[in-house]
């Protein structure tokens, strides 16, 4: 396996009232292309954010972030945009489904970036929702689904792309026990079967027990690994 | 699916907002168009005004007359080709509210000079043989169910006694913008019978009109005229009908410039409610428009999402008050006498403006959003709590 993710004196301050408050303290991380990597710590230790800078959603302070070759701190708004839609998977912890689009149709918005045709990006969503178990509920609203499967349609909607990446901020932490474990089958499933690398934030140990490799954030600061 | 779909759910999401502001829109275009349907027909008349027809009228003012001996001086100014007069008799028709002109003009040049009014050579004949006859605006005439035939009494004010004329005609208009509702019958039986009744107020006209050979001597033809009667005892003031139907109306200006600023205001007004509808869904988007970035959706496309919902709701909203004011103007058209606004209709250039209007209205209210929307960082849009 190579390394996919390279993190390197990673540092990321937030500013509230000219008071520096600092959040990732020169920080150094890979990540295999395939693993499974769960981060855990507690509430402000910097775990999201960690995960939204990769993710290329947030941008650092200081330090390099090395995605597939690629320094995505260097990269312009439209081009990070871009790079988001072809190689990142985001599947948030309230699902953040577009309320008035129907399963189908959240999944095929990031296909909408693509140059894709209509019957091409059909057949992408079907894929992808077949994948999360969720083919016969394509045209439901969120409305008319459970958290559980509002959850599988935002990862058919992370996975329809066929990202490199896929980040998950506490994907069960909305969920009942029975969802939960259902989600993180099929997470377990995406790296195992679809070879996806998965950064996945989680408060929940047992969750955090499907990922290859847990590593364990305070204060900014990675403070330890459990493979 | 599209944009332009995700678009149209974004603006049907809250359906009753959505609704009265489409609504709100639609009666701000009804009262735009209705008030500057209103303002269009006040300046008919200025628009109905011939390009080689000249007023001259007495300088003291409109009410005053001028000796009917000018006539034969008028006649020989160069460049002048015909002459006709006129003089306002007023009265009343039945009831005092019944109003429309009524005019004592010349018979011999009256209908030369305006050609604009329509009648047959039977009629124009029977007109020039029956000293008592007149002709009447075919909107009059169906307004008060007159006919070719009829006596029409009039019982004068400024001229006082009942007065009975004989319709010879009732004339249609040339085009729309010429007024259909006037009463003109012939100065020679108003003269003949100041003549008996009241001498001294006989052989006057009210106003002469004069027909020039070319259109662009106008200004040196009016000179010439009110130089000639300078020191004569009625002097003159001559200028072209355009510009005397402008003075007419301009005692309403005021009211004018209000109606037009009004219209604007209007339309202002409903820019802040649409600019609020925009912010307020935008406001409650902000978590989805994060996660559009995060799935790659650039500035371009949020843009273009609240642009075009914002532009989608104006025209909508556009379009069904262009309808609902459209029937408006049409019904007040049919229930207010044409004698007030006898071209009451929704013009293109209304049409044109109250559509610019409307989209220009969902452009601005959509600028506070867009700029907000894009602006706002990813993570900031996660945290945002509305």
């Amino acid at each position: 396996m190579s390394t996919l993710i390279e993190v390197t004196d990673l540092q990321k301050s937030y500013w509230r009232n000219n008071i520096e408050i600092p959040v990732l303290n020169k920080l150094n991380l890979g990540v295999e292309s395939g693993e499974f990597l769960a981060l855990m710590g507690p509430s402000g230790s910097g775990k999201t954010t960690l995960l939204n800078l990769i993710a290329g959603i947030d941008r650092p302070t200081e330090g390099k972030i090395t995605i597939d070759g690629s320094d995505i701190a260097k990269m312009s708004e439209s081009n990070l945009a871009k790079w988001r839609s072809a190689n990142i998977g985001f599947i948030f912890q309230f699902y953040n489904l577009i309320p008035v689009l129907t399963a189908y149709e959240n999944v095929e918005l990031p296909l909408l970036l693509t140059k894709l045709k209509k019957d091409e990006r059909k057949k992408h969503v079907e894929t992808a929702l077949t994948i999360v178990g969720l083919g016969d509920r394509m045209h439901h609203s969120p409305k008319q689904l459970s958290g559980g499967q509002e959850q599988r349609v935002a990862i058919a909607r992370a996975i329809v792309t066929d990202p490199l990446i896929l980040v998950a901020d506490e994907p069960t932490g909305d969920l009942d026990k029975n969802s939960a474990t259902e989600i993180l089958n099929l997470m377990e499933k995406l790296n195992k079967e679809y070879k996806k690398t998965i950064v996945m934030v989680t408060h929940d140990p047992h969750a955090a027990e499907r990922a290859g490799r847990i590593l364990h954030l305070e204060k900014g600061e990675l403070v330890k690994e459990t493979v | 699916m599209k944009i332009l779909k995700i678009m149209f759910k974004n603006s049907m999401r809250h359906k009753l907002r959505t609704s009265l502001t489409i609504l709100g829109i639609s009666v701000a275009v009804i009262a735009f168009i209705v008030m500057r349907s209103i303002v269009s027909a006040w300046d008919v008349g200025v628009e109905a005004a011939a390009a080689d027809r000249v007023i001259v009228r007495n300088s003291v003012s409109f009410i005053f007359p001028i000796p009917y001996a000018y006539k034969d001086k008028l006649e020989k100014i160069e460049g002048v080709k015909r002459v006709t007069w006129a003089n306002w008799f007023g009265g009343v028709y039945k009831e005092k509210e019944n109003f429309f002109g009524r005019l004592a003009v010349d018979h011999n040049t009256f209908l030369d000079v305006y050609p604009e009014f329509l009648i047959s050579p039977d009629e124009k004949k029977m007109f020039m043989e029956d000293i008592q006859s007149c002709i009447i605006g075919e909107a009059t005439a169906n307004q008060f169910k007159i006919k070719k035939g009829d006596i029409v009494t009039l019982q004068g004010d400024i001229y006082p006694g009942n007065w009975d004329f004989k319709v010879a005609a009732v004339y249609k208009p040339r085009d729309k913008i010429t007024d259909a509702t006037g009463m003109y019958f012939r100065w020679d039986y108003l003269n003949q019978r100041l003549e008996k009744e009241s001498p001294d107020r006989a052989n006057e006209s009210g106003w002469y009109v004069l027909q020039v050979n070319d259109p662009s001597q106008i200004a040196a033809i009016s000179q010439k005229v009110d130089n000639y009667f300078k020191n004569s005892a009625a002097a003159t003031k001559t200028e072209s009908e355009r510009a005397f139907n402008q003075g007419f109306i301009s005692s309403s200006s005021a009211i004018l410039t209000a109606m037009n600023v009004v219209s604007f205001v209007i339309i202002g007004i409903i820019m802040l409610v649409l600019g609020n509808t925009m912010i307020m869904s935008a406001r409650e988007r902000t978590r989805e428009y994060s996660v559009l970035k995060t799935l790659g959706f650039s500035g371009k496309h949020l843009t273009g999402l609240i642009l075009g919902e914002s532009l989608l709701i104006s025209f909508i909203g556009g379009i069904v008050g262009l309808l609902l004011g459209e029937m408006v103007v049409t019904g007040l058209g049919q229930v207010v006498p044409k004698t007030i606004f006898p071209l009451l209709e929704v013009s293109t250039l209304n049409i044109i403006l109250a559509m610019v209007a409307a989209l220009l209205v969902g452009f601005i209210a959509s600028i506070f959003p867009i700029h907000k929307a894009v602006n706002t960082k990813i993570v900031d849009g996660f945290r945002f709590v509305g």
